[in-house]
């Protein structure tokens, strides 16, 4: 008779620390490795913690962007994998954030003045939650509304070719933690990347109607991709981490990538502004983050 | 099933002062079971009469499939899921988006049911984030792989 897989998941003797619950006493083990002492290296304090938030936005908000897609995949495979390309990059964005509270110990307080301060969230979700926008500093391209499936397959195929450049630089990183957690999520990005680009390959060879999507996702979300190689001063002096080095690499690499698809190769074109970086989001940044924040905000001193 | 000296994941023990001391590393970056994994830490060691317990989330290394013992790997098999091939060194990620499937070890697969070597991947993702799913051709049967990572 095998054990049932429920045998000891609920130890009613245990100590409640020792279960999961959000305002208790628990400690959850990726915390205290996003808390240990920041080595900054040269880095400003200051610096590092904000390009740590950069990193970690960006993999926020596409995280919960792609959490909307649960149920709503054209089949069960694709639900699952969109599940898990979230699920990393929600890890990925938990150890940031906690690294830039740990980096900078006075920035959570600076931006979540609204949190009471017997609040029991922990620096990541005070950051997480309780933020307003324009102190996000993702860029536009993961906040964008859902879309249809091509939208999502372009989404993660940008997202990810670019990602992997900015992994790739933060290895070097003299910062032991960010340099594991950049070494790991390169791994999991070349998955999320492989993914993106297998689909894309099938949309692009499949029906008139997959073509059609596939092109107007293209021209919709293309243009944004000069945003995420775009030169950025704070990430380059707090991380280390050029993202325009990689430019013409990643662009050369998607293009032969349409033209091998059979695809018109798409324009190099830029959009205009100061862009996310500089907290200056579109109109759904705000709406998504009244959705995510809701609960938290209706409950700042909330333990369940 | 197998332990979590076998996964890699216990990487390092050491009693100092009379209290021990426990280095874990997680798989993957979004791991939701490490609080789990370390309550079953303590529990046992205060089963096995050690009281003084320290369980840390270590940074380093990065946790591979590579750490996987021979014998957490036939653990595995017994179990019906298909254990990951060499994943190979950390070598920095190249840019090219390369062919449809990145993993080469996907060529090799075998079903840890029958030991046919006629696989075909479901997909790259599966209920765990370490997980994939394959069928077999030759028995027809699904199973997972645990992804070289």
């Amino acid at each position: 008779m095998t054990d049932s897989v429920y045998t000891g998941l609920v130890d009613l003797a245990a100590d409640p620390a020792d279960h999961w619950a959000f305002g208790s006493d628990f400690v959850d083990p990726i915390s205290e490795l996003a808390d240990m002492p920041v080595v900054l290296g040269d880095a400003d304090p200051s610096d590092v913690a904000v390009g740590c938030l950069a990193l970690g936005d960006d993999a926020l908000v596409l995280a919960h962007r792609l959490s909307e897609w649960c149920s709503r995949a054209p089949d069960l495979e694709e639900d699952v994998a969109l599940a898990n390309v979230a699920l990393d990059l929600l890890g990925q964005a938990r150890l940031l954030l906690g690294r830039a509270a740990a980096a900078d110990p006075r920035l959570v307080a600076r931006l979540t003045a609204d949190v009471p301060e017997d609040s029991p969230a922990p620096p990541e979700d005070r950051l997480a939650f309780f933020r307003r926008a324009e102190d996000f500093r993702n860029v536009t391209l993961v906040e964008l509304p859902r879309g249809d499936f091509a939208d999502v397959v372009v989404k993660v195929l940008l997202f990810s070719t670019t990602r992997l450049t900015l992994l790739e630089s933060l290895r070097a990183s003299p910062d032991p933690v960010l340099a594991g957690l950049a070494a790991k999520g390169g791994k999991e990005t070349r998955y999320h990347q492989g993914f993106a680009a297998r689909w894309f390959e099938v949309l692009a060879l499949g029906t008139e109607e997959s073509r059609a999507r596939l092109n107007a996702a293209i021209e919709a979300l293309w243009p944004r991709l000069h945003e995420l190689t775009a030169p950025d001063e704070v990430l380059s002096r707090g991380l280390g981490v050029d993202p325009a080095a990689a430019r013409e690499v990643v662009y050369v690499d998607l293009e032969s990538l349409c033209a091998r698809c059979g695809l018109e190769v798409p324009e190099r074109v830029a959009l205009w502004g100061p862009g996310g970086r500089r907290g200056r989001h579109t109109e759904h940044l705000s709406r998504m983050l009244a959705e995510m924040q809701s609960v938290a905000r209706a409950h700042p001193r909330g333990v369940w | 099933m197998l332990t979590l000296a076998d996964l890699g994941v216990l990487q390092r023990v050491e009693e100092v002062d009379g209290r021990i001391l426990v280095g874990l590393i997680p798989t993957h970056a979004g791991c939701p079971a490490l609080g789990a994994i370390r309550a079953d830490v303590v529990r046992a060691l205060a089963d096995a009469g050690f009281a003084e317990v320290e369980v840390r989330i270590d940074p380093a290394p990065a946790w591979s499939s590579d750490l996987i013992s021979p014998v957490g790997r036939e653990a595995l098999r017994r179990a019906g899921i298909s254990p990951p091939g060499p994943a190979g060194a950390q070598a920095p990620v190249p840019l090219a988006i390369g062919p449809p499937r990145l993993v080469d070890a996907h060529r090799d697969l075998v079903c840890p049911r029958c030991g046919a070597t006629q696989v075909e991947v479901l997909s790259d993702f599966g209920p765990t984030p370490c997980l994939m799913l394959a069928r077999c051709q030759a028995c027809r049967e699904p199973f997972e792989h645990l992804k070289e990572h």
